[in-house]
């Protein structure tokens, strides 16, 4: 199994989660997080004082499939999320060890 | 009853209404505020605060004499005998108002209107409105298409001398923003990813907030149109009430059958339609009559919000299906419950009052000609500010939000992760 993460726009979550689930995925968590790159910062304005803020709004999306469709779901994302500007994010893909389905205590593919 | 005397019962009145009906339009604020999504809430609160100070200085430079120069004269427009605050003063005026309070008091309650009223627009066109284009276009909005309307209903212009009716701007604020809201939207285009996205009210609680001080500021709108402290007002502001809870139980009634669940922004919406629907009523109607005008237009506006869907433009806060609607619904039921035992002005009952059809009919001209007149202005203003300057804002610009792209600032900043550096 692998661990498919991709961190991206905010307003690209929408086009991500429908393209996954017209590629067949079942799930997916998505976490609003924060952080900078080469985008760089924006600037604030507060009672005249400018602000430069480092850490941007972003989107991390997980999701964890089985080894074979790894690199399709990858380029799913990738896909998907793509505007051509700077500040697109990016993809990873990272082995899984164990996953376990809760309710039902299956194991491996089946709990995916 | 020409009054030339200063009552000081009427101006404490209209003193504080005037407070209330200012109160509305943060309210409006607020109510819009919390149904758009976090990262435009300070985009929708500016808009309506800025109405605050764009449409007061205008109103009192222009606006005001446009619409109540000429007061009576049964035509189109005012005349500019009030211009920059000229003959403003604290006496009551021309006795052509008959007024019983200071003029000048008069012209700030109606300034009250002339802010609320374009500030209603800003619902239709949620998310997308470059800001700059949006003062542009309020301000032109008040002069040519606010002033005339409000004349020829308020400033006893061709519609007052027909004989229709509005007791506090069925037509003027209500059908006529909703009109202008439509024929904007047509310009500015749906919002990106509209209908497929849902975005869904990022804080309802701010809606109903917003509802309360609406609701709230009302009496002040619909009793203050009394111009006095009197019988007449203390029946307006009975039917305000009544209108607004029935409103809310028609919306919530529909919505319990339709969906199974009643919503807290069905409760919202359905006691504004109720409050819009008995503002041309409030002063002309009595008994049972807001009551099935508030009922009707909560359930009358909660079908009206679907057809957007069907014929996809997008009115994001449905300002088209409760204002337009709810408007219309409050102008043409005038035409069966207005009531002369209740207010002498009325001349020509409505149907179910022993009348004739005819305020029917006058009803029906007046909510037409605002209709249509808002509407070709507005959608002239619209499309003439698009081809300078530039109706909507860029596709990134929307991407991130008004708040920062239109503003340079965040609504929300929680958490301790924000990392900020002074340049």
């Amino acid at each position: 199994m692998k661990l498919v993460t991709a961190i991206i726009k905010p307003h690209k979550v929408d086009d991500v989660k429908d393209a996954l689930k017209a590629a067949g995925l079942h799930g997916m968590t998505v976490d609003e997080v924060k952080g900078f790159g080469r985008q760089g910062g924006k600037t604030e304005i507060y009672r005249g004082a400018e602000y430069v803020v480092d850490l941007l709004p972003k989107v991390k999306i997980e999701t964890v499939v089985p080894d074979e469709i790894a690199e399709q779901v990858a380029d799913v994302i990738v896909e998907a999320a793509r505007t051509g500007k700077i500040g697109d994010g990016k993809v990873w893909i990272s082995p899984v060890e164990k996953i376990i389905r809760i309710r039902t205590g299956e194991l491996g593919d089946e709990a995916v | 009853m020409i009054a030339s005397e200063i009552n000081s019962g009427d101006t404490a009145w209209m003193l504080i209404a005037t407070g209330l009906v200012l109160f509305m339009t943060p309210g409006l604020a607020f109510f819009y505020g919390g149904m758009v999504r976090a990262k435009n809430v300070l985009g929708m609160l500016m808009q309506n605060f800025f109405a605050m100070g764009l449409m007061a200085i205008i109103w009192v430079t222009i606006a005001f004499s446009l619409a109540f120069g000429n007061f009576g004269d049964g035509g189109f427009i005012g005349n500019l005998d009030f211009a920059w605050m000229r003959n403003i003063t604290a006496t009551t005026g021309d006795e052509a108002f008959a007024l019983s309070i200071p003029f000048v008091l008069f012209c700030a309650y109606q300034m009250t209107f002339a802010v609320i009223t374009p500030a209603l627009i800003t619902g239709a066109t949620a998310d997308r409105f470059k800001f700059k284009a949006y003062g542009i276009f309020i301000a032109l909005w008040l002069v040519l298409v606010y002033a005339p309307v409000a004349h020829w209903v308020f400033g006893g212009g061709w519609l007052a001398k027909l004989g229709a009716l509005d007791f506090a701007g069925g037509a003027v604020v209500h059908i006529n923003a909703g009109a202008a809201a439509l024929a904007v939207i047509i310009v500015l285009g749906k919002r990106k990813g509209w209908p497929r996205e849902g975005m869904h009210p990022h804080n309802l609680p701010f809606t109903l907030l917003g509802t309360g001080i609406l609701w709230f500021g009302w009496f002040g709108f619909n009793a203050g149109s009394a111009l006095g402290a009197n019988g007449i007002a203390a029946t307006a502001l009975m039917n305000t009430f009544l209108a607004a809870s029935a409103g809310m139980l028609g919306w919530l009634l529909f919505e319990r059958i339709k969906d199974g669940k009643a919503t807290t922004l069905g409760a919202a919406s359905g006691a504004v339609a109720g409050l819009v629907a008995i503002t041309p009523c409030a002063g002309f109607v009595g008994g049972m009559a807001p009551i099935i005008i508030g009922f009707l237009a909560g359930v009358l506006c909660v079908l009206a919000i679907q057809l957007k869907f069907k014929f996809g433009y997008d009115d994001s806060l449905d300002v088209i299906g409760v204002h337009l609607v709810g408007g219309l619904v409050g102008a043409l039921l005038l035409g069966f419950f207005a009531d002369a035992a209740i207010n002498p002005l009325v001349e020509n009952e409505g149907l179910f009052m022993g009348g004739d059809a005819k305020l029917l009919w006058f009803q029906f001209v007046a909510s037409a000609a605002t209709m249509v007149f808002s509407f070709v202005v507005s959608f002239i203003i619209a499309k003439a500010i698009d081809k300078t300057i530039g109706m909507r804002v860029t596709e990134e610009e929307e991407n991130e939000g008004l708040d920062y792209s239109q503003h340079a600032e965040t609504a929300y900043s929680f958490g301790s992760t924000g990392s900020m550096d002074r340049i």
